[in-house]
């Protein structure tokens, strides 16, 4: 038998043992409508996990951007500096986060296609519950148990369908959003651990480190100098003695006393007491 | 005749179209049968390609059943069959 005769019978045998169910037909509606009922819910609920669901890799994308950009400017600026190898690193970082954006971007119009078909599904339903209560009102309130046999069979069939239909997508939109979750999780995990930081660029990795010392190392040799040229060329003695003097600066002679030397121990044991 | 298209909804088709639509399902019986994926793929493409431009879709309050029933188009041959044999499948 062919394809589409074969799935419209297994579909059709699903909604009649849902009639059979009951003596009173009549029952069979309320019953049905129940269902419709917990399908609207299930099938809303499903629209929002999978809206959280792409939101959560709008926001993964989103970090894994910036980091892209921070290599990006790190590159510029060691190519700047005349440091090709370090601008080199940068980029085959940047590039190395390349292919797990674009599985991202996947991720994420998979999501927004499901998304959108799921909510295209729940108004279709919502539609067809609303008739379905309309028309079951109508048959409860004319005819008898016997009568309205036939006209039960063919609402509830009908819609039968519909909710098997919505139902299958509901649950296929459910174990899809549960696998992408963790993958998430997963991603996530491994951005918190530190163990992407060499390829995402963290504010303080390696490359980072580099550049920052370069454009401080200058400064450091400025500031050396400067110093040794208040010291005037003293000797050892002096500039071991000017080490504790930052301390006791005030105190006119002694600051390399054992005076000098409790002072800061004293300091520090009420800042103990308030930690503890 | 109305065709339900799974995860799109249902269409109204004209009865006259029921030889041309008979023989691509053939087509797609065939190749469900023999476990061909790509020849799956493009039978079922076909055949809902054409439901798709024949039919015109029912109104969202329609409460009829559908004459034919017809997995979505990105159903693998996998689900397809156990669509068509397991009798628990379809939730709701």
């Amino acid at each position: 038998m062919s394809v589409m005769k074969r799935v419209s019978l297994i579909f059709k045998s699903k909604a009649n043992r849902a009639l059979d169910r009951m003596e009173d037909p009549r029952e069979t509606l309320d019953y049905s409508y129940q269902r419709q009922l917990e399908m609207l819910t299930q099938v809303r609920r499903g629209v929002a996990d999978v809206a959280t669901s792409r939101k959560r890799v709008e926001l993964q994308m989103n970090s894994l951007r910036q980091n892209q950009n921070r290599l990006e400017g790190q590159a510029k600026q060691a190519l700047g500096a005349g440091r090709e190898d370090l601008a080199r690193e940068a980029l085959s970082r940047r590039s190395a986060l390349q292919s797990q954006l674009t599985d991202l971007e996947n991720q994420y119009h998979s999501l927004q296609a499901d998304e959108e078909k799921l909510t295209v599904a729940s108004q279709r339903l919502q539609a067809k519950v609303e008739a379905f209560r309309m028309q079951k009102e109508t048959i409860k309130a004319t005819y008898t148990a016997a009568e309205a046999q036939s006209r039960i069979g063919e609402a509830v069939s009908g819609i039968s369908e519909e909710m098997g239909d919505v139902g299958m997508a509901v649950q296929r939109a459910q174990d899809k959003t549960a696998q992408m979750q963790a993958r998430a999780g997963a991603l996530d995990e491994l951005m918190a651990s530190g163990a992407l930081d060499d390829v995402t660029g963290t504010p303080r990795d390696d490359i980072q480190a580099e550049l920052d010392s370069m454009r401080s190392g200058p400064d450091i040799e400025l500031e050396l100098q400067r110093l040794r040229g208040e010291l005037g060329g003293g000797s050892t003695q002096a500039i071991e003695g000017g080490a504790a003097a930052s301390d006791g600066a005030a105190t006119s002679d002694g600051a390399a006393t054992p005076d000098g030397a409790a002072r800061p121990a004293a300091a520090e044991q009420p800042q103990a007491g308030e930690g503890a | 005749m109305i065709v339900r298209i799974l995860g799109e909804g249902q269409l109204q088709v004209d009865d006259s179209a029921s030889t041309e639509l008979n023989s691509l399902d053939a087509v797609l019986e065939r190749a469900v049968n023999s476990g061909d994926e790509a020849a799956f793929r493009s039978a079922l493409v076909a055949l809902l390609d054409r439901i798709r431009a024949l039919g015109t879709p029912l109104a969202a309050d329609s409460l009829e059943p559908s004459d034919s029933i017809l997995p979505r188009a990105d159903a693998d041959l996998d689900e397809v069959r156990s669509m068509l044999t397991d009798e628990g499948y379809i939730p709701g």
